[in-house]
């Protein structure tokens, strides 16, 4: 089923990086009524002035507990559904969960009109956490460098010895004792240290 | 037999003790289980994956056990409390301001939730007359005890919690912000989040919910019925763990290795010393540094409070007709009342021993109106001014 680009969907999420690749994607999708809340305060007053048909949230968020007050019956506005309260589709259910995604249908809308923008989100979803794991590991290798780099120095001015073969020495030191380059700079760093 | 690990979801309260030490210090190994403890941030995310089976078991709000099997807001995925994890640990703080006001109104001692209701009343109506914003009052979700504690304290004073003041719901840890920053005037919450208000002198502890009502289930551990009725083996075990464990937590020589447990960043992630304080029922209650202590602030072991009581789950079925969140009917009663399951507790454990004389006659002891009867709601809720039309 095609996108309905008339449904009103509002993105509960804290992350504005996030709520933003997602807005993109639905937008590009056709979407054209994306809201977005990215704080908390008077969440509830908020969203009842959205109207939203359709509210994603992360399910991390702690307001998850707050969007359950558009449950209680006393009032009279069309009620929400959480999504994976129906468990009729489990695949469904568990992408969703995977990627740490709850969605809220406001209202009698048809699960076929959902499903293909649950579908985007939960890929969107899954796009922002490969994008942070990227990001972390671009951080942790620029850090791994960086140590590196300073105990080649350490061992160059120690032992005499010109930068590949202090490389050299921190390699075969590593293959030895079956840990990785950065353990053995670590190490080295430490060493260096104390003994000043 | 199941054989893989069980998960078992929890909210990082001080009420969810008995889980963490029977997880944490062998009484769950001791029955041969391997549990991994989860700790999850939403009630609604605790419920969701409790129903859709991601967790064998959870830390559950005693309404939201009953909620869900009745299927009131959402699809019907039947219950069942094996166990009281706590009863009561609840209190109502207020912000100084408003505390101020409720002194200055109150005839009587402001211990008596009766003097305080009734200022409550004269506050509100001084207010309204003013043209100010209805006070707000914070809860952790519409089903839940709080909810529920609030609303019968302030109608006893002829406030209705509908009309005359505002009710919203805030997640626990963002209770204590919103009553900085002055989003909500007051709110009822559990341990530590009280305590945590008056040590930054921002609130007072106006009443511990015990208070309230002497006995009220707090916490149950959850299960789907399902699970229970396919792994009876496995409740018996469960059973018989979280109740060792929530005999070990009323000993008070055990009180410092438990407060050591629970404020492990993983676990509740608070001060050793506000477990300490919550479990020994002794709260500083001001910031002017009065305390207040109750041997009723939090059950768990003693007076009988792990054994899964049907009266109280009919009495938390009455509130949610009262404040119309469920119909009234003969079958959603029983419905509710078998939720809570005795007879699995007591085949795990034995016979139960006579209720302590302490304990209220009608299992509840609420400090206000007529006793509870089980067995004739409607003529219980008709003795109530201050309620939704019974549908």
């Amino acid at each position: 089923m095609l996108p309905d680009p008339s449904l009103r969907i509002l993105i509960v999420d804290e992350s504005p990086v996030r709520a933003a690749i997602l807005e993109e994607g639905l937008r590009e999708a056709g979407y054209g009524n994306v809201m977005r809340v990215g704080e908390r305060t008077d969440l509830l007053s908020r969203v009842y002035a959205i109207d939203p048909d359709v509210i994603i949230i992360d399910l991390e968020d702690p307001s998850r507990d707050v969007l359950e007050q558009m449950f209680q019956m006393s009032r009279e506005v069309k009620r929400p559904i959480a999504m994976f309260v129906d468990q009729s589709d489990t695949s469904m259910i568990e992408a969703a969960i995977d990627a740490g995604v709850s969605a809220y249908v406001v209202g009698s809308l048809q699960k076929e009109r959902v499903k293909p923008l649950l579908d985007l989100t939960i890929s969107r979803f899954n796009a922002f956490a490969r994008l942070r794991a990227e990001l972390d590991h671009a951080k942790s290798a620029l850090a791994e460098r960086k140590l590196i780099d300073r105990a080649k120095g350490i061992l160059m001015k120690a032992k005499g010895l010109d930068e590949e073969a202090a490389y050299q020495l921190m390699r075969r030191t590593a293959m030895n004792e079956k840990k990785r380059i950065a353990e053995i700079a670590q190490s080295i760093i430490t060493a260096a240290e104390m003994l000043k | 037999m199941k054989n893989e690990k069980l998960r078992i979801g929890f909210i990082p309260l001080a009420d969810a003790a008995a889980l963490i030490i029977a997880a944490d210090r062998g009484f769950l190994a001791a029955e041969g289980l391997d549990v991994e403890l989860v700790r999850e941030v939403s009630w609604s995310n605790v419920r969701d994956k409790l129903n859709i089976g991601l967790f064998d078991a959870a830390h559950l709000l005693a309404p939201v056990a009953i909620a869900s099997s009745l299927g009131l807001g959402h699809v019907t995925v039947p219950i069942v409390a094996l166990l009281n994890l706590a009863l009561n640990g609840n209190a109502i703080t207020v912000a100084p301001e408003l505390y101020r006001a409720l002194a200055d109104a109150a005839e009587g001692d402001m211990a008596d939730p009766r003097a305080t209701a009734a200022a409550l009343k004269k506050v509100v109506r001084s207010r309204g007359a003013a043209g100010g914003q209805p006070l707000t009052f914070g809860m952790p979700f519409p089903f839940s005890t709080h909810n529920y504690q609030l609303r019968f304290w302030m109608a006893s004073g002829a406030v209705d919690p509908d009309e005359d003041v505002r009710l919203v719901v805030l997640p626990p840890p963002f209770m204590v912000e919103s009553l900085q920053s002055g989003q909500v005037d007051a709110f009822c919450v559990g341990a530590p989040w009280n305590s945590v208000a008056v040590d930054l002198k921002i609130g007072h502890i106006l009443h511990f919910s015990s208070e309230i009502m002497q006995r009220a289930a707090e916490k149950v551990l959850a299960v789907r019925g399902q699970w229970a009725s396919e792994y009876p083996e496995l409740v018996r075990k469960l059973v018989r763990a979280h109740a060792r464990a929530a005999e070990f937590i009323e000993h008070p020589e055990n009180l410092d290795e438990i407060a050591a447990i629970l404020a492990a960043p993983n676990r509740v992630g608070v001060p050793a010393e506000a477990i300490r304080r919550t479990l020994s029922g002794r709260l500083m209650v001001s910031p002017d540094g009065t305390f207040r202590s109750s041997e009723r602030y939090l059950l768990v072991g003693r007076f009988g409070a792990a054994r899964p009581d049907p009266v109280q789950a009919a009495w938390l079925y009455a509130q949610m007709v009262r404040w119309g969140q469920a119909p009234l009917s003969r079958e959603l009663l029983a419905a509710a009342k078998s939720v809570f399951r005795p007879d699995l507790y007591d085949a795990a454990l034995g016979p139960p021993g006579t209720a302590p004389a302490s304990e209220p006659a009608d299992g509840i002891g609420a400090f206000g109106g007529p006793a509870f009867d089980p067995d004739d709601i409607e003529a219980y809720l008709n003795a109530w001014p201050i309620r939704r039309p019974l549908r």
